[in-house]
């Protein structure tokens, strides 16, 4: 099948010379969930924004495919892109506290989004605003419209982010961090409605995280990206059940597991941070946190596979 | 929402007292009054005819009280000087001042928030910079000196604006455009930084997420956000530009509440003094009001709070 996003050789330079993403590759199939982990500053968010066409001034995007059905991302104007944007694309972002407009009501902000891509009244935008406020479980739909998002708590103001991001009914949804700020029940209850939001609808789904337990939850695939490039990417199947790059199994191994992960032993950790990469760089951006650094690391490291539908940019992947 | 309006009011009325007992004290300090008023050439018994007359010799609370409550009634006492009511003064003068001051801000506010927002956009480019040189001029520019090219200009040369009077709109024009130019690169710069944090939040992310066109994001979410400061110093500026406008009085011969006051003032016609120290502090105290609803209205937080 076709996928509903289709990413190759994503490139993004920022106006100071780094490079925040090197040759990204990603595909999302409908009703599929695809996990972009990392830690903070590989480059995951930015992926996110390119497709999103929502980069900050000054960076510069470029892509060998970067196609979204039969839309062809790189080439599409600004207003075109626009129009995209809120209707068959959604997005919803990591800071729900600051994401809603503190002057207007949910209603108006909610209904706005129909309003702009299907020409509806401000009066058919409420109904499907409030039916959709109901769906992503906030009691009393009707009162919540006419409040203002200072009025709610963080958890409710994701689902309100949620629901805003479905009022189109897209076919694609980018969760950058949906839950990182919000409490760990809460947490729960926002993964648990994604996922029954895209069982129903059939999102396609890029969700992205550091949280390798969120990944083993909702994930069908998963690209594990760093220093601004997919160092390995797989089923989520053969990911956990063989990582094959330093750092994927380095990431696995900060994370205890229980009854499997002895108690009296301290969790793994990789040392050091995540280098900025300026133009020119050549080599595995990670040799300088890997136990198994070899010379060969300094030079060009090609994609290998591992096995079906699983591979990784690594030395140690027999060629 | 009633609520925050109620406490502002109550907060108003308690400064507006303030400040009849400040006006009241300023001219009573400023020197014996009888004797200001009998002139140089009156004897002691004048002076001592004129002090029981007008009250002079009551004890100053008894004055005060006396003075407040006629206020508060309009009546605002008799000029010296003109011998005439003070509210008919004040009446007579106040809509030259009140157009003039309208007309500057009105100016101000359609040249500065759009250049404003401009510069915003537009962040770091020669067109912002060329923007916050151009403000940096006018604010440099002395109002006397501006009035005086335009008259010789669009006055005398191009004969395009009358060069004095408000007999039709038009003269409100070039007065009102001098008033503004004060105001201007105030209104700019706060329009600016605040279009700049605007555009740059969170929720501007949210606008453009959803698709929305570049004017809905600009003008509806950013803007809303960052017009709350400019709200509250343009009423501050428009009450400058009400009580300070005495310079541009002159230069264009209106005879407003500004020329007023600087007469009475330097004749020492107490009772106008007063009148139009009280006048310009109950605007100024109504423009903040005005201003905390509009911002209220804006900012659906401060409702609460």
């Amino acid at each position: 099948m076709k996928p509903v996003l289709e990413i190759e050789n994503l490139r993004v330079g920022f106006a100071d010379g780094t490079a925040a993403v090197r040759g990204v590759s990603l595909k999302v199939a409908r009703g599929e969930t695809h996990c972009l982990v990392g830690e903070s500053g590989c480059g995951k968010s930015v992926t996110a924004l390119s497709t999103m066409n929502l980069l900050a001034r000054g960076a510069r995007r470029s892509a060998d495919v970067m196609r979204f059905h039969d839309y062809d991302l790189t080439s599409l104007s600004d207003r075109d892109m626009a129009r995209l944007r809120g209707d068959k694309i959604a997005m919803i972002f990591q800071e729900p506290m600051t994401s809603l407009n503190p002057a207007y009501t949910i209603g108006s902000q909610m209904a706005e989004v129909l309003e702009r891509h299907r020409r509806v009244s401000r009066a058919k935008g409420l109904e499907r605003a409030a039916d959709l406020l109901g769906r992503v479980g906030i009691t009393a739909p009707g009162m919540r419209l006419a409040q203002y998002p200072h009025q709610l708590s963080g958890g409710l103001r994701q689902r309100v982010m949620i629901a805003m991001a479905l009022m189109c009914e897209p076919e694609l949804l980018i969760a950058d961090e949906p839950t990182t700020a919000l409490d760990v029940t809460v947490q729960a209850q926002i993964l648990r409605l994604l996922q029954e939001l895209q069982r129903e609808l059939g999102l396609a789904l890029l969700l992205i995280t550091h949280d390798l337990g969120i990944v083993a939850r909702m994930a069908q695939r998963v690209s594990v990206m760093y220093a601004g490039q997919v160092v390995e990417s797989g089923s989520a199947e053969a990911l956990f059940r063989a990582p094959t790059h330093p750092y994927t199994r380095g990431l696995l191994a900060c994370v205890p597991i229980p009854g499997k992960t002895p108690r009296d032993q301290p969790l793994g950790s990789i040392p050091g941070v995540v280098p900025r990469i300026g133009p020119g760089f050549v080599g595995c951006a990670f040799r300088d946190r890997c136990a198994h650094a070899e010379p060969a690391c300094g030079g060009t490291v090609p994609r290998r596979t591992v096995a079906a539908d699983h591979d990784a940019v690594c030395t140690m992947v027999p060629a | 929402m009633l609520q925050f309006l109620l406490r502002r009011a109550v907060l108003a009325l308690s400064v507006c007292l303030t400040v009849l007992v400040v006006a009241f004290a300023l001219t009573r300090l400023s020197g014996d009054l009888a004797v200001s008023i009998a002139g140089p050439n009156a004897t002691s018994e004048d002076v001592a005819t004129i002090r029981k007359n007008y009250g002079l010799d009551r004890p100053l609370p008894v004055q005060f009280v006396d003075w407040a409550a006629n206020a508060a009634s309009g009546d605002l006492g008799r000029s010296y000087l003109y011998r005439a009511p003070v509210s008919g003064l004040i009446r007579e003068r106040l809509p030259i001042t009140l157009g003039l001051g309208l007309s500057g801000l009105t100016i101000a506010l359609l040249t500065a928030i759009p250049l404003g927002i401009l510069s915003a956009m537009r962040e770091g480019t020669l067109l912002d910079r060329a923007i916050g040189l151009v403000a940096l001029l006018g604010q440099a520019m002395p109002s006397f000196w501006l009035g005086l090219i335009l008259v010789i200009w669009f006055g005398l040369k191009l004969q395009w604006l009358p060069i004095s009077g408000v007999d039709t709109w038009q003269g409100y024009i070039m007065p009102g455009t001098v008033l503004a130019f004060s105001a201007i690169p105030a209104l700019m710069r706060l329009t600016r930084a605040g279009m700049i944090e605007a555009l740059s939040s969170d929720y501007i992310r949210t606008a453009r997420a959803k698709g929305l066109s570049t004017a809905s994001i600009v003008l509806k979410h950013a803007l809303r956000n960052a017009a709350m400061p400019v709200v509250s110093v343009a009423a501050v500026q428009l009450g400058f530009m009400l009580g300070g406008s005495i310079v541009i009085e002159t230069v264009f011969a209106l005879h407003g509440v500004g020329y007023l006051a600087w007469e009475s003032i330097s004749k020492n016609d107490f009772p106008v003094v007063q009148a139009v120290v009280l006048l310009l502090a109950m605007i100024y105290i109504g423009l903040t009001l005005l201003a905390d609803t509009m911002n209220a209205v804006l900012d659906p937080r401060l409702r609460a709070g």
